[in-house]
């Protein structure tokens, strides 16, 4: 598993993957105006990988209510990137575009094997250290994936409970 | 009958008070909302003002009463009490710039402001303070505005009051504000009450996400029915791309109709004539619309100078419960720390409280897995404080500028300096002396390090060696100021103390851009009062009368 330390070893060839697997993604996807963002494929596991790391333990364990909610954060989180600007839902989809990429996984990320076989440490691990990395890039693409997952997560009344908020005056509902 | 004079579908109010936008809508008001247009549209008008937020809707109301022909362009939707569900999920993306995720280009600092008919003041947490003395004398000697004093100024600032009810807040503050008030008073640091602008309120704690009993008297719910009821015109869902400029007049507004969604253009166009053009977007929206027509701008001022008011806040946890969703947002403040230094001097900055809503909470709440799912589990006990940095006093201060994308967007440039961080880690320490003083089990300055102190002394050596960094540090601002300074020195700035804009006879800015610093306070009766008395000047040179003056119905 990569460490801490050998990510911040890595920055300067980091630095080259990130602008090369842009290209490449790019390359794949021709730019024109941009469009809504769309989550398919090997994004959607990235996603899948992403979410219980960020979540933590309000997610529940029992595989099917498990596989339930995690479905229902992805559709929370995708709800809300479709709120966004156009041109950020673009710097969204690059951002999940390159994590899609085996080698920006493995070199940016420390994840080896695909999203779908990584272990809750490894993405964690690699979160972790976006969280704290040196190139502002990098920390602002955590920065997001925090925001657009926890966000809409406890904006829906199903997370309520946990957190002790009654919610807004129920006379008041439309 | 009354004739229907909108493209939106009539509909009965919906909800526990009766919706007066529905029934404006009902008796005859002039709306169209672009999203539905089937052709283009060509129309004219006395005065166009482009936002209908605080400097849009004070403008539209005085000229409307005034007798002028008024059509207003705003970007975002006619949404009222019927729509406002109290739901984060709901209302960040429908009233909101950018689903409350506007940011700064280095993505630093996140920006809460208003897109919705009504601007910011539909969504802002009602807090009203006239400009404070100190600013207004600051301007006056470094920006040449002789009649922008506190005298000059009052009888404006008590024409808004009156409008809009803006008084003394009567109900006791709610604990997350009142932990502010004891912590500060144990420290013999003076706090004093927020007036506000409501009417009626049922002291919930929404204001945020769109008041649900139009209490909260907005634009939405107060000069824009007052300018429609006279006959303006309201677009809705149409974003003001250019200023056809012709010599020194501008010839015309070009506007693009949004999608329903609001994000791209559908397609339709419109062409929009008048004798004189408004800006009142908003401080970011305002330069980038001057950027993008290709403004006169010979000292390179335009979209310079932004103000953010930039705000770091500190989270308490406390044995009792907050519940700091409930109530009204903000009752009590500090300005103390704006007064025990020079203006000029060292960074000085105001206290006050956010309120806490779980979305608001889990997004500034740094850390994720299980950390964070502690730290949520507490939200009933959380407390926040804040502190709202008071930037363009100093040469290290000096603001953002605002420059366009590749598609025209505005995009805003923020600098946080050494001089900012060094504010920002005064007023964390103030805050978690404060949240000690008034009891809490731990502190925390909001900061990816994702510090947690448990006693003030802790915290106080904890906080110096605390690494202030852009992305590190949470950063965030719901006061965005200046870019069109104003200044009859046309190498200080772009508009003149009128508002009219440097080179151009029939145009004017009327919104928070013409600040030629930040307010130092909340600024939306700084608008309403400044705005006030431009445009009664315009109407007055326009038809020739003394301006009518606005009055609450």
């Amino acid at each position: 598993m990569t460490t801490r330390r050998s990510f911040l070893k890595i920055g300067a060839a980091a630095a080259i993957t990130l602008a090369a697997g842009g290209a490449i993604y790019r390359l794949a996807h021709p730019p024109a105006l941009p469009n809504p963002f769309t989550l398919d494929g090997e994004a959607k596991a990235v996603l899948a990988a992403i979410v219980p790391a960020m979540l933590g333990p309000v997610l529940p364990s029992e595989p099917a209510a498990r596989a339930a909610a995690l479905d229902d954060a992805m559709a929370r989180t995708l709800a809300a990137i479709h709120g966004l600007p156009l041109s950020t839902q673009k710097e969204v989809q690059d951002l999940f575009g390159l994590l899609a990429l085996g080698p920006a996984r493995r070199l940016l990320a420390g994840v080896s094997g695909g999203w779908a076989q990584a272990t809750p440490e490894a993405v964690a691990a690699f979160l972790e250290s976006w969280r704290h990395h040196r190139l502002a890039m990098l920390q602002t693409a955590y920065l997001a994936l925090h925001d657009l997952i926890l966000g809409p997560w406890y904006a829906e009344p199903s997370s309520w409970v946990g957190i002790g908020y009654p919610g807004p005056l129920k006379e008041l509902l439309k | 009958m009354s004739p229907v004079n909108t493209n939106i579908p009539i509909l009965p109010s919906k909800g526990a008070v009766p919706d007066p936008v529905r029934a404006g809508l009902a008796a005859g008001w002039r709306v169209t909302d672009c999203a539905r247009l089937e052709a283009d549209l060509t129309l004219e008008a006395d005065v166009i003002i482009v936002g209908s937020g605080a400097g849009g809707g004070v403008s539209a109301e005085i000229l409307a009463l005034s007798g002028l022909r008024v059509l207003i362009v705003e970007e975002g939707a006619l949404r009222s009490s019927s729509d406002f569900n109290m739901k984060e999920a709901e209302a960040y993306p429908q009233l909101y710039q950018e689903s409350a995720a506007r940011k700064t280009r280095d993505k630093g600092i996140n920006i809460l402001q208003g897109r919705t008919v009504g601007g910011t003041t539909t969504v802002n947490w009602t807090s009203s303070f006239r400009t404070p003395d100190i600013t207004l004398d600051y301007w006056t000697k470094q920006y040449g505005l002789k009649d922008y004093t506190p005298a000059a100024l009052a009888p404006w600032f008590e024409l808004m009051e009156q409008r809009l009810n803006i008084s003394d807040w009567a109900a006791a503050p709610n604990e997350n504000n009142d932990v502010l008030r004891r912590g500060a008073a144990k420290l013999g640091i003076p706090t004093a009450l927020i007036r506000r602008n409501v009417n009626g309120c049922w002291n919930l704690g929404y204001c945020g996400m769109g008041c649900p009993t139009n209490a909260k008297q907005s634009m939405l719910v107060t000069t824009i029915p007052g300018a429609l009821g006279q006959g303006a015109t309201l677009l809705t869902r149409a974003r003001a791309e250019r200023f056809v400029i012709h010599g020194d007049k501008v010839a015309q507004l070009d506007c693009v109709a949004l999608d329903a969604a609001g994000q791209a253009p559908s397609g339709g166009r419109i062409t929009l004539k008048a004798r004189h053009y408004v800006v009142a977007g908003g401080a970011i929206n305002s330069p980038a619309l001057l950027l993008r027509s290709g403004a006169p701008d010979p000292h390179g001022l335009l979209g310079k100078r932004t103000f953010l008011h930039p705000v770091v806040i500190s989270a308490g946890t406390f044995a009792q419960r907050v519940d700091g969703y409930a109530g009204a947002p903000q009752t009590v403040y500090s300005d103390h720390f704006l007064h025990d230094k020079p203006i000029d001097g060292p960074m000085g900055y105001k206290l006050e409280v956010p309120p806490l809503h779980p979305l608001l909470l889990a997004t500034t709440t740094g850390g994720f897995g299980a950390q964070h799912a502690a730290d949520m589990a507490q939200f009933p006990h959380k407390q926040a404080i804040l502190a709202l940095l008071r930037d363009g006093f100093h040469a290290e201060a000096a603001g953002g500028s605002v420059a366009l994308d590749a598609h025209g967007a505005p995009v805003l440039d923020y600098p946080l300096t050494d001089f900012i961080w060094d504010g920002a880690r005064r007023a964390m320490l103030t805050m978690a002396e404060i949240q000690f003083a008034a009891g809490a089990q731990d502190v925390s300055p909001v900061h990816e390090s994702g510090p947690r102190y448990t006693s003030w002394a802790q915290a106080k050596a904890g906080i110096a060696a605390l690494p202030l960094k852009v992305l590190a540090t949470r950063v965030v601002s719901a006061h965005v100021m200046g870019g069109c300074t104003m200044s009859d020195d046309t190498r200080q700035g772009v508009t003149g103390a009128d508002g009219r804009y440097h080179g151009l006879a029939n145009l004017s800015v009327y919104d928070g851009s013409l600040f030629p610093t930040s307010i130092g306070a909340n600024p939306q009766l700084s608008i309403f009062g400044v705005v006030a008395r431009l445009a009664s000047g315009l109407a007055q040179q326009l038809t020739g009368k003394p301006a009518a003056r606005p009055v609450r119905t």
